[in-house]
């Protein structure tokens, strides 16, 4: 029996030949990338560090700073990272993690990534094996270069047909929540015919929104619009992986995407709580986000300048927008996208976490609600738990900011 | 080694920002565990007791990486057995010293204030209470190890491999 793409790395990892479901192995990570939460909420810092040239230092929680709290954590790891010259993007050089991994290529395809954020599997659309590890196991990871993994059984999606008007990779995600639940404890892999037509942001928004069904490992192919977009990033070598054609699936899903339409998640979770757009009554809002490290793409940015072009943001909302990266920022300058959305009455705000996490730049109050593009929406994740967060695509929240209530964007 | 303590019982899909709400960020270490389940169930962190053992729902501990299982063993927790255990609640719970159970049908054999008695090498977990008992799965070696240690951060103080980031506050004495 074959191995799938991530067990693939994870077998040359722990310098082994095979890897089989519900071994546990010691991994050499090839990459590891801390955040700056991380330093202000721990209150250890590395003596030691394996493979400086690979270790990675993101400031994109609290960027910038809104306490004292958290320029000290980022003060500590700004000295931490120039002590071991490892590689840092301070405020305004680079942005959220997850964007920069990608936009940098700090995650390759065929290597094995950790990074102390939980929506890592982002970089499976880079064909990168990668998941999130927690504060204790990252510190591992830069000191001594390894991290443990336990081999999940995994779910392949076979992607096929025409995509249907203003579908990203958001609704794949909503659709796949409402069709088949959660993936506790099991790895993804995505493929077929209408992956290969996908953008490489929609790719990454839906590697990013697989945390949301709590899957461990998120894999895409390498095809060439990945391989290209990569090479123009690094000179770096690397080496994609392909699941064998006998490769150890637990099941196989056929997603005929012609299905798939712009969809919602309802407030507080994800799995089995999301419905196409249409259905949803008509939904006030008091403000509309889009950004965060799923949605905070130059697309993203294109999609809602288009919509947005010309009209009023509803005066009853307010809308922020924020980057995901300063590549980001700086590229919908140069497009105009971002002088559109400031006519149209949005606020746009430095790249950052920020908002999706209850941090700053943008928290809701009591009995507020908010439509955003961002990942998450838990119980008073965005502010008050008194709140509540609708999770849509950049182009539902830029339609739904343009009415003043929760919209389906092929209505606008 | 065998874990024996009073059960408190949660339900499905208990996620990180129940267990430390984004206003526990702000706090100093010491008062971030008071926060715990404030949403959820206001009062419990003053009703649990050392050595209490947390039983729950699927998907237990969705969501971030936040160091929610550092507060669970501040307030004295010595296991959570879920009928599933999320996959990045779990690392963090062993990486944290916390030992970490999934059970399937657990939440279902277990009342509030049952008495639970893990044995972590057999793999089982018996309700004193009732006399039930059910197969938990046994703890791989690799991360007993951890967990008899305290954690990964007591593993790398010990050898070395860490210090505390006090040392760090001197900022701007680099020369110009």
């Amino acid at each position: 029996m074959g191995m799938t793409m991530a067990e693939k790395v994870l077998a040359r990892t722990s310098g082994r030949d095979i890897v089989r479901r519900g071994d546990i192995l010691e991994c050499a990570v090839d990459q590891v990338v801390q955040v700056d939460l991380s330093f202000a909420l721990m209150d250890k810092v590395p003596t030691r560090v394996k493979s400086p040239d690979n270790v990675s230092v993101i400031f994109d929680h609290a960027v910038p700073a809104p306490s004292v709290k958290d320029a000290e954590g980022m003060s500590i790891a700004r000295q931490y990272a120039r002590k071991f010259g490892l590689n840092l993007y301070d405020v305004g050089r680079g942005g959220i993690c997850h964007q920069v991994i990608m936009e940098k290529a700090i995650g390759l395809p065929g290597t094995l990534l950790a990074c102390g954020d939980s929506h890592t599997c982002a970089a499976g659309a880079l064909n990168c094996v990668a998941r999130g590890l927690g504060d204790a196991e990252i510190l591992h990871a830069a000191c001594k270069g390894t991290a443990w993994y336990i081999v999940y059984p995994t779910v392949l999606f076979e992607l096929e047909g025409k995509w249907g008007d203003l579908v990203s990779g958001k609704d794949v995600l909503f659709y796949i929540a409402d069709k088949y639940g959660d993936f506790v404890n099991h790895n993804l892999e995505f493929n077929g015919g209408a992956i290969t037509e996908m953008r490489l942001d929609d790719r990454h928004t839906l590697a990013t929104m697989c945390a949301e069904v709590s899957a461990e490992f998120v894999m895409f192919p390498a095809d060439d619009m990945l391989v290209s977009y990569l090479r123009s990033r690094t000179d770096r070598k690397f080496d994609p992986v392909s699941s064998d054609p006998d490769a150890d699936f637990e099941s196989v899903h056929k997603i005929h995407v012609a299905e798939i339409e712009p969809y919602v998640a309802l407030p507080h979770s994800v799995p089995h709580n999301t419905m196409p757009i249409r259905k949803l009554g008509k939904t006030r809002i008091n403000q509309a986000l889009i950004g965060g490290c799923s949605n905070g793409k130059l697309s993203d940015l294109a999609i809602a300048a288009t919509i947005l072009k010309g009209n009023r943001v509803a005066p009853t909302v307010r809308m922020i927008v924020t980057p995901a990266s300063q590549e980001v920022y700086q590229e919908s300058i140069r497009l105009g996208y971002v002088n559109t959305l400031i006519e149209a009455g949005a606020l746009i705000t430095p790249p950052t976490c920020g908002a999706c996490f209850g941090h700053h730049m943008g928290v809701l109050g009591k009995g507020e609600r908010c439509i955003s593009s961002s990942p998450r929406n838990f119980k008073g994740r965005m502010g008050s738990p008194e709140s509540e967060v609708f999770l849509a695509s950049s182009a539902s929240v830029a339609a739904s900011a343009l009415k003043g209530y929760i919209v389906d964007p092929r209505e606008v | 080694m065998l874990i024996q303590g009073r059960v408190w019982v949660f339900g499905d899909n208990i996620d990180t920002d129940l267990m430390m709400p984004h206003i526990a960020f702000e706090k100093p270490r010491s008062e971030q565990a008071k926060w715990v389940f404030r949403t959820n169930r206001p009062g419990w962190v003053d009703m649990v007791r050392k050595g209490d053992i947390l039983v729950a729902g699927n998907n237990f501990g969705l969501g971030s990486s936040r160091p929610a299982a550092l507060l669970f063993r501040q307030l004295g927790i010595d296991a959570i057995v879920a009928d599933s255990v999320n996959g990045l609640f779990y690392r963090n719970c062993i990486n944290f010293g916390l030992p970490a159970f999934n059970c399937p049908l657990v939440s279902k054999s277990f009342g509030e204030g049952d008495i639970a008695e893990i044995d972590p090498h057999a793999g089982t977990i018996l309700n004193v209470t009732t006399g039930l008992s059910l197969k938990t799965g046994i703890l791989p070696e690799m991360l007993l190890q951890i967990i008899a240690a305290g954690g990964l951060i007591e593993l790398l103080t010990q050898d070395g491999y860490l210090e505390p980031s006090s040392n760090y506050i001197e900022v701007n004495n680099e020369p110009c």
